[in-house]
């Protein structure tokens, strides 16, 4: 019984170290655009990817076939949406860095142009995750891409929302 | 289309060079995973130990108690002297 917890438990640490080694890149990517900071200092996105990792380790006996980088990306964007609706609405809002390619836009589009074009989830799966209607997935996508196309062909202009202007 | 063409260009946007992941990530991951896992494991146990006194302590309690037997009335008093 020992023994066989004890296998168990290498073969988990193996698997879950070739799984990070080969998706921890593209998922911190994710994640520092959610968080939309600067591409080299980026704790609050270290911190959300290591724990849908650690998420992701205490499931991994009980995934049964499942795609860990599926579960590890669901737990990251729903993460993601708690956190923020507690923190970073409001007042104490930390305020998204220029150097991101998504800093003009909400929380709420980020995470869902993020799934959608970045990570290629489809419309009625990233409404399912995040609980909207598909017709509400497509109008947040659709005004998140013009906000961004319009603030990257003419820089100098003030962005609609006005929310992150490059300080 | 127009529509392809935007999703496109916000695609680039987003595509960056993908910088190297701190190892610290994986060892802080396995960490709290293994905390998580150790947890789980540890509030199973007691459940399982706690149903197991409930069990023996409701079955000790039947035994000594026969709560299955009728108790004798107390209210009405013995029908002697017809």
């Amino acid at each position: 019984m020992r023994q066989r917890h004890a296998s168990q438990a290498t073969r988990r640490a193996r698997e879950f170290e070739a799984f990070v080694a080969g998706a921890a890149g593209r998922l911190l990517h994710a994640a520092t655009l959610l968080t939309a900071e600067a591409p080299d200092d980026n704790p609050r996105a270290r911190r959300l990817l290591t724990l849908s990792l650690a998420h992701t380790y205490a499931c991994w006996d009980r995934l049964r076939g499942e795609d860990p980088y599926d579960r590890t990306r669901q737990y990251l964007a729903a993460r993601f949406a708690r956190g923020a609706w507690h923190q970073y609405g409001g007042f104490g809002r930390s305020r998204p860095h220029p150097a991101s390619p998504l800093a003009p836009l909400t929380p709420q589009e980020r995470l869902i142009l993020v799934l959608r074009l970045y990570e290629g989830v489809g419309e009625e799966q990233t409404a399912a995750l995040l609980g909207l209607s598909a017709e509400r997935v497509r109008a947040v996508c659709h005004r998140a891409t013009t906000t961004l196309l319009h603030r990257s062909r003419n820089p100098g202009a003030a962005a609609p929302a006005a929310k992150a202007g490059p300080s | 289309m127009r529509g392809n063409d935007r999703e496109a260009a916000v695609r680039r946007l987003m595509e960056q060079t993908p910088r190297p992941v701190p190892p610290e990530i994986h060892t802080e991951a396995v960490r709290r995973g293994g905390r998580m896992l150790r947890r789980r494991a540890l509030t199973r146990r007691v459940l399982w130990l706690l149903a197991f006194a409930a069990v023996v302590a409701f079955t000790v309690w039947a035994l000594t108690v026969h709560p299955w037997v009728e108790p004798p009335s107390d209210t009405t008093p013995p029908l002697t002297g017809w």
